[in-house]
C-alpha cells in the first residue's frame, strides 16, 4: 500500500473559489485513478489561499493486470493481412483465437506501477483543472497555449511513499520543496513524506486544513467578543471567507467610535462585512455594539497596530455611511420619489415612477375592494407611492441590498404612519421560499400590488421566463404572490387582478398574455406545492386551464388549494379511484360516440331551458337534461339506469351546493355516492343499444354523470 | 510653483531631519524611494504622461506597451483626474486629482509578488507589524478592451495597491502577460505617516504639506468641474477629439489617435461631472470613447506587428 501527497502551490486563490477547487481536485484525481481501476478509499483534500493539497492513503502498488482483446482479420483473409496484423502486435499465429469467423488476439496487460498512474493523473489534472476564471502568466505566456491556472502556479510537491513522483508540468518545478507562511517563514521547507506534511507546515505557521482554520476563526472571534463582554453575531459566510484569506488566522477585536451607532445597525453590519470582511458584535441587550472582529493573517508584533489600522479603515467607511444617512434625510421621501422618473424601469414599461404609480393604483384597489381586508386604501396608496423612493438615496446607491429597509428608516424619521414605514420596509418580501411573508395589511397590499404589476406588465409585453432564463425574476415574483395570497387567505380572482393590473387593456395580445399568466401561476403553484406533497395532476384537475373550455376553472388561489386538498384526499380512497375509473370510461364512450352534448347548461329552474337552444338536434338532449328523472321516455328504464338517475338527482345538486358553499369535502362525499351506481350501470346496461332512443338517452345520462363530476373537478386530468 | 511653497522651502531647517530620505515622513521621499527601488530592479523610470487621464493605466507605457512580445519594465507616477470625486477640499480622503504609482513588468516575473512586498518594506511597511493580504479583485476596462486577474492588496484592511496580470489589451491577447502594480500614493502615505486627512500629509521634510500644494487646486478645480466648465465647449471638444482621433487613425499614426481617445475620455468625465449627460446618452458616449480607444489600440498593434513578428519569429498578433 502506498501513500501519496500532492500540493499545488500558487499565488493567492480567491477565497470564494477554494471550496470549488477542492471538489474539482478530488473529482479529477478520483476520475484519473478510477480510469486505471483504482478506487481511492482514504482521500483528504485541503486548501489555503496559497495551496491546494491532497493526501491519498492505501493506494495499491500497481494496477491489476487486465486482459485486452484485439479484433483481427477475418478467418480466411489473405496471409498478407494476417501477417500485417501479427506484425503490428508482434504476435505469433498460434496466439490467434477464432471466434465467429474472426481472429482475435488476446493479451494480458501487466499491472502498471502506481507511480505511472499518479504521474499521468497529476499531469492531466493540472491541464484539465477547471477554474471559474483562469489566466496565463510569465515568460511562457508569449504563447496562448501556455498553462492556465487561477493565479500563477508556482510549484508542486508530489511525494509517493517518501519519493518524489516524477512528472512534467511545463514551467512548474515538481519536488519535495514547499514554502511556509508568507511572512512568518522564509526559505523552503523539505517534505519527506505525506505523514509529515501537515505538521511540518504547522511549524511554519500554515494551517493547511481549511476546516481547522474555520474553527479557529469561529471560536476565536466568539472568544475575543466574549472577553470584551459582547456576543459575536455569527456569520458562517464570513468564517469561510476569512479562512480562505489566511493561512494563520488570528481574530482580533477592535472598537469604533460610538457616535457611528446612530447609523442603522444593518448599515454598519453590511459595511463591516461586505467591504472589510469583519464580524460585528452585540451587547448584553442584543443591540449592535461599537466593536468589530477582523481576522489577521499574522501573529503581529503588536496586534494593537493592526487593529488600529483596521479601525481607521472602518471609520472612513462608516463616515461615508453616516454622511449618506444624514444627507438622505435632508430630503423627504416624496421628493426622492420624484427622481424615479429619471430611471428607466424597462424600455417598454416606462420609468420607475410609472411603475410606482401603477403599484399605487393597484394597492389602493386591493384595499378598497376588500381583497386585502382591514386595509386603509389611502395608507396603501401612500405607502406604495413612497416604496421605491429609497432607490435614489445615496445609501441604497452604495448598498443596493438595503433597498426597502432604508426607505422604512427614512419614513420613520420623517414621522410617517408606522403602517406606511413598515410597508415600505417589507414590501419586497417574501424574497424567496422560506422568507418571512408579510401579514400587516398595508404591507400586504403594497407587496402584492408590486408583484402583480411586475408580472402583469412583463407578461403584457411578452417577456416571459424561458428555460433557465428569468431576467426579471418573474418566478420569484409569482411565488411571492402565491405566498402572500395563501398565508393571508386573500380571496380574489387572479385573472381579474391581472386585468386590473393591465388597466383594462382589452387587446387580443393582452388577453393572450392573461392566459399565459394564468398558466404561469398554476405552474409555479405546482412547483411550490410539490414539497407539501400536492399532486400536479390534481391541481390541473381543479385549475383546468388550457382546455377547450375553462368553465369551472378555479382562479381563486385560496379556494383552489382547498379544492385540491379535498380532491387529493378523495381520489386516493377506494371510492375515489373507482369513481375516477367510471368517469374515464364514461368520457371515453362519449368521445368515441362523438357525443356533442357539451356541458350541462346553467339553469335556475325558472326559465325554459329549451329557449336557450337553437339547434334543433340539441332540444332533445336539453329536454332530457332538464327533466332528468327520465319519466317522459317511452321505454322502460332498466334498474341500473334508474338507480344512476336517482343517484344523480341527489348527488349532482348536493355536490354543486357544496362547491358553492366551499365545502369541498362534502362535494367529494356527494360524488362518492355515485360510485356504486356508475359501476352497476356499466355492468348491467348496454349503452350502445340498437334502439336509437335508448342509445341517446343513455349517452345523455353518461354525459350528465360526467358533467356532474366535472363540476367538482376535471377528472380527465387526474392520472391513474 | 505656489509662492507660499517657495518661502517654506527657503526657511532654514525646521524640526525635520534635513539629511537622509525618509519615506515614512515625506510624500516625495516615498515616491523617490519607489523610484530607486524599481530603478534598481530594471525599470525605466518615466515621467507622467502630459495629458489629463482618469488612471495610470491609460499611460501609453502601460496600455500600448502591454501589447507585443517585447519585454518592457517601467515605473512612473501618473496624476489622475476624476472630476466627479472632487469635494472642494472638504473631504479628508477624496480628491479630483491624485497620484498613482504605476509599475509595469512584462513578462510578469515569477517573483513579482516578492518584489512588490520588498517595495513595501522599502517605504516602511513591515509585514510582521502590518497585516498584508492579497484579496481577489479582477480588473476590466471595456473602454480599453482589456481585462486581467489579480488582487487588491490590503494593509491592515486598507486597499493600498491594485495588482493585475493583464490578459487582454485592446481586444488582443497579451503575449506575454504583463504584471501591473498600481499604488494609491496618497492612501499609502497617509497610512505610513499616520495622518487621517490627506491635506495633513507631509509633502517633504521641510514643512510643506500636501494641503499647501493642492488644497486650493482642489477647491478651484472642484468648482470648475462641477459648476463652471462651459458645457457647450466641452461637447465641442469631445466632437473634435473624436474627429481628430479618426484623422490620426486614417493617417496611420495610432499613438496620436490614442492621445485623442484619452482626451475624449476625460472630456466625457467632465461632462459627467457637470451633470449634463442623461442616463440614456451616457451609454452612447461611453460606447464612442470605447470605440476610439479600441480602434487606436488595434491600429497600434497592427502597425507594430510586422516589426514584432520579425523580431520574434513565430509570434503572431492573433
Amino acid at each position: 500500500m502506498a501513500d501519496f501527497l500532492l500540493e499545488l502551490r500558487c499565488e493567492e486563490i480567491p477565497a470564494r473559489m477554494q471550496a470549488g477547487a477542492r471538489a474539482e481536485l478530488e473529482k479529477l484525481f478520483r476520475k484519473q485513478l478510477e480510469a486505471d481501476g483504482i478506487s481511492v478509499e482514504d482521500l483528504r483534500v485541503w486548501s489555503t489561499p496559497r495551496r491546494l493539497a491532497l493526501i491519498a492513503r492505501g493506494l495499491p502498488l500497481e494496477t491489476e493486470a487486465t486482459s485486452i482483446e484485439v479484433k483481427g482479420p477475418r478467418v480466411g483473409a489473405p496471409d498478407q493481412a494476417i501477417n500485417g496484423f501479427l506484425g503490428r502486435y508482434l504476435a505469433d499465429r498460434e496466439e490467434l483465437v477464432e471466434r465467429n469467423g474472426v481472429y482475435f488476439l488476446e493479451r494480458l496487460a501487466a499491472g502498471r506501477p502506481i507511480s505511472r498512474v499518479l504521474q499521468e493523473a497529476v499531469e492531466t489534472l493540472v491541464r484539465e483543472f477547471s477554474w471559474p476564471k483562469s489566466m496565463r502568466w510569465g515568460e511562457a505566456s508569449i504563447s496562448t497555449d501556455s498553462l492556465r491556472w487561477v493565479r500563477p502556479l508556482s510549484g508542486i510537491v508530489a511525494i509517493l511513499d517518501g519519493d518524489v513522483l516524477e512528472c512534467d508540468v511545463p514551467g512548474v518545478p515538481v519536488g519535495r520543496e514547499t514554502i511556509g507562511h508568507r511572512f512568518h517563514s522564509s526559505g523552503t521547507i523539505t517534505i519527506s513524506d505525506a505523514d509529515i506534511y501537515e505538521l511540518k507546515l504547522l511549524g511554519h505557521k500554515v494551517i493547511v486544513d481549511h476546516e481547522e482554520r474555520q474553527n479557529i476563526i469561529r471560536e476565536g472571534a466568539a472568544r475575543v467578543a466574549a472577553e470584551a463582554g459582547l456576543t459575536l453575531v455569527a456569520d458562517e459566510g464570513l468564517v469561510i471567507e476569512n479562512a480562505g484569506l489566511t493561512e494563520w488566522p488570528v481574530p482580533l477585536l477592535g472598537r469604533f467610535d460610538e457616535a457611528f451607532l446612530d447609523v442603522p445597525p444593518e448599515v454598519i453590519q453590511l459595511t463591516a462585512r461586505v467591504n472589510q470582511k469583519y464580524f460585528v458584535c452585540e451587547d448584553a441587550g442584543g443591540k449592535l455594539a461599537n466593536a468589530f472582529v477582523c481576522t489577521a493573517n499574522i501573529e503581529a508584533a503588536d496586534p494593537a497596530v493592526v487593529v488600529d489600522g483596521n479601525r481607521k479603515v472602518l471609520a472612513a467607511r462608516l463616515s461615508d455611511a453616516r454622511f449618506f444617512w444624514e444627507q438622505d434625510q435632508k430630503t423627504p421621501l416624496a421628493e426622492h420619489a420624484k427622481k424615479l422618473s429619471r430611471i428607466t424601469f424597462h424600455e417598454k414599461l416606462g420609468t420607475v415612477a410609472d411603475k410606482v404609480e401603477r403599484v399605487a393604483k393597484l394597492a389602493e384597489w386591493l384595499a378598497s375592494e376588500g381583497i386585502v381586508p382591514n386595509c386603509d386604501p389611502a395608507l396603501a396608496r401612500q405607502a406604495a407611492e413612497l416604496c421605491k423612493a429609497d432607490l435614489v438615496t445615496e445609501m441604497v446607491g452604495e448598498f443596493p441590498e438595503l433597498q426597502g429597509l432604508m426607505g422604512g428608516y427614512y419614513a420613520t424619521k420623517e414621522g410617517l404612519p408606522v403602517e406606511v414605514a413598515e410597508a415600505i420596509r417589507d414590501h419586497y418580501k417574501p424574497v424567496g421560499q422560506g422568507d418571512e411573508v408579510p401579514t400587516a395589511p398595508v404591507t400586504v397590499a403594497v407587496s402584492l400590488a408590486d408583484k402583480l404589476d411586475t408580472l402583469a406588465q412583463f407578461f403584457r409585453i411578452d417577456e416571459r421566463p424561458t428555460g433557465s432564463k428569468d431576467p426579471f425574476a418573474l418566478r420569484r415574483a409569482v411565488l411571492g404572490l402565491v405566498s402572500l395570497t395563501v398565508q393571508n387567505g386573500l380571496r380574489y380572482d387572479f385573472l381579474a387582478a391581472f386585468d386590473q393590473a393591465v388597466e383594462g387593456d382589452l387587446s387580443l395580445e393582452t388577453a393572450t398574455a392573461g392566459g399565459h399568466f394564468a398558466s404561469f401561476v398554476i405552474d409555479r403553484l405546482k412547483v411550490q406545492q410539490r414539497d407539501a406533497g400536492v399532486r400536479h395532476d390534481v391541481i390541473d384537475a381543479v385549475a383546468s386551464f388550457g382546455g377547450d373550455d375553462d368553465v369551472g376553472s378555479e382562479r381563486d388561489i385560496v379556494r383552489l388549494l382547498a379544492r385540491v386538498h379535498a380532491l387529493q384526499a378523495f381520489v386516493t380512497t377506494e371510492d375515489g379511484t373507482n369513481l375516477l375509473a367510471g368517469y374515464k370510461r364514461a368520457a371515453n364512450i362519449l368521445k368515441k360516440e362523438g357525443w356533442q352534448g357539451g356541458g350541462e347548461p346553467e339553469h335556475t329552474g325558472e326559465e325554459d331551458p329549451l329557449a336557450l337552444v337553437d339547434a334543433p338536434g340539441m332540444a332533445e338532449i336539453v329536454a332530457e337534461q332538464a327533466h332528468p328523472s327520465g319519466t317522459h321516455l317511452s321505454y322502460t328504464l332498466e334498474p341500473a339506469e334508474k338507480a344512476l338517475i336517482d343517484a344523480l338527482d341527489t348527488a349532482a345538486p348536493r355536490a354543486a351546493q357544496a362547491v358553492e358553499a366551499e365545502q369541498f369535502a362534502d362535494a367529494m362525499a356527494a360524488l362518492a355516492t355515485l360510485r356504486a351506481p356508475i359501476d352497476r350501470f356499466f355492468e348491467e346496461v348496454t349503452v350502445n343499444a340498437d334502439e336509437s332512443e335508448k342509445r341517446k338517452a343513455r349517452l345523455a345520462l353518461l354525459a350528465r354523470f360526467r358533467d356532474a363530476v366535472h363540476r367538482v373537478a376535471d377528472f380527465s386530468r387526474i392520472e391513474g | 510653483m505656489a509662492p507660499g511653497m517657495e518661502s517654506e522651502a527657503k526657511s532654514p531647517a525646521r524640526e525635520s531631519a534635513p539629511d537622509g530620505r525618509d519615506p515614512t515622513r515625506s510624500f516625495q521621499d516615498m515616491i523617490l524611494t519607489l523610484h530607486d527601488f524599481w530603478s534598481a530592479n530594471g525599470c525605466v523610470i518615466l515621467q507622467p504622461y502630459d495629458m489629463r487621464m482618469g488612471a495610470g493605466t491609460f499611460h501609453t507605457a502601460t496600455t500600448l506597451r502591454a501589447l507585443g512580445p517585447e519585454p518592457w519594465n517601467a515605473a512612473f507616477v501618473q496624476p489622475c483626474r476624476r472630476p466627479t470625486d472632487g469635494r472642494y477640499g472638504e473631504n479628508p480622503n477624496r480628491l479630483q486629482h491624485y497620484y498613482q504609482y504605476q509599475v509595469i513588468l512584462k513578462p510578469s516575473p515569477a517573483d513579482i509578488q516578492e518584489l512588490y512586498l520588498a517595495s513595501l518594506k522599502a517605504i516602511g511597511i513591515d509585514p510582521l507589524a502590518h497585516d498584508i493580504r492579497f484579496v481577489e479583485d479582477d480588473w476590466e476596462s471595456p473602454t480599453l478592451g482589456a481585462w486581467g486577474l489579480g488582487w487588491e492588496v490590503w494593509c491592515d484592511g486598507m486597499e493600498v495597491t491594485q495588482f493585475t496580470y493583464f490578459q487582454q489589451m485592446g481586444g488582443f491577447d497579451c503575449k506575454p502577460v504583463a504584471g501591473e502594480l498600481t499604488y494609491g500614493l496618497e492612501r499609502l502615505a497617509m497610512y505610513i505617516q499616520g495622518v487621517d486627512n490627506v491635506y495633513d500629509l507631509a509633502f517633504n521634510q521641510h514643512g510643506v504639506s500636501y494641503g499647501d500644494v493642492f488644497l486650493e487646486n482642489e477647491r478651484q478645480m472642484s468648482k470648475w468641474n462641477f459648476e463652471v466648465a462651459e458645457t457647450d465647449a466641452l461637447f465641442d471638444l469631445f466632437a473634435k477629439a473624436e474627429a481628430e482621433c479618426r484623422n490620426a487613425l486614417s493617417a496611420g499614426v495610432p499613438i496620436a489617435a490614442y492621445e485623442q481617445a484619452i482626451e475624449a475620455s476625460h472630456v466625457f468625465n467632465l461632462l459627467q461631472a457637470r451633470g449634463v449627460i442623461s442616463v440614456q446618452e451616457r451609454a452612447s458616449y461611453m460606447g464612442r470613447v470605447r470605440d476610439l480607444a479600441r480602434s487606436s489600440c488595434e491600429a497600434y498593434a497592427e502597425k507594430m506587428s510586422p516589426e514584432w513578428e520579425a523580431k520574434y519569429p513565430g509570434w503572431r498578433l492573433v
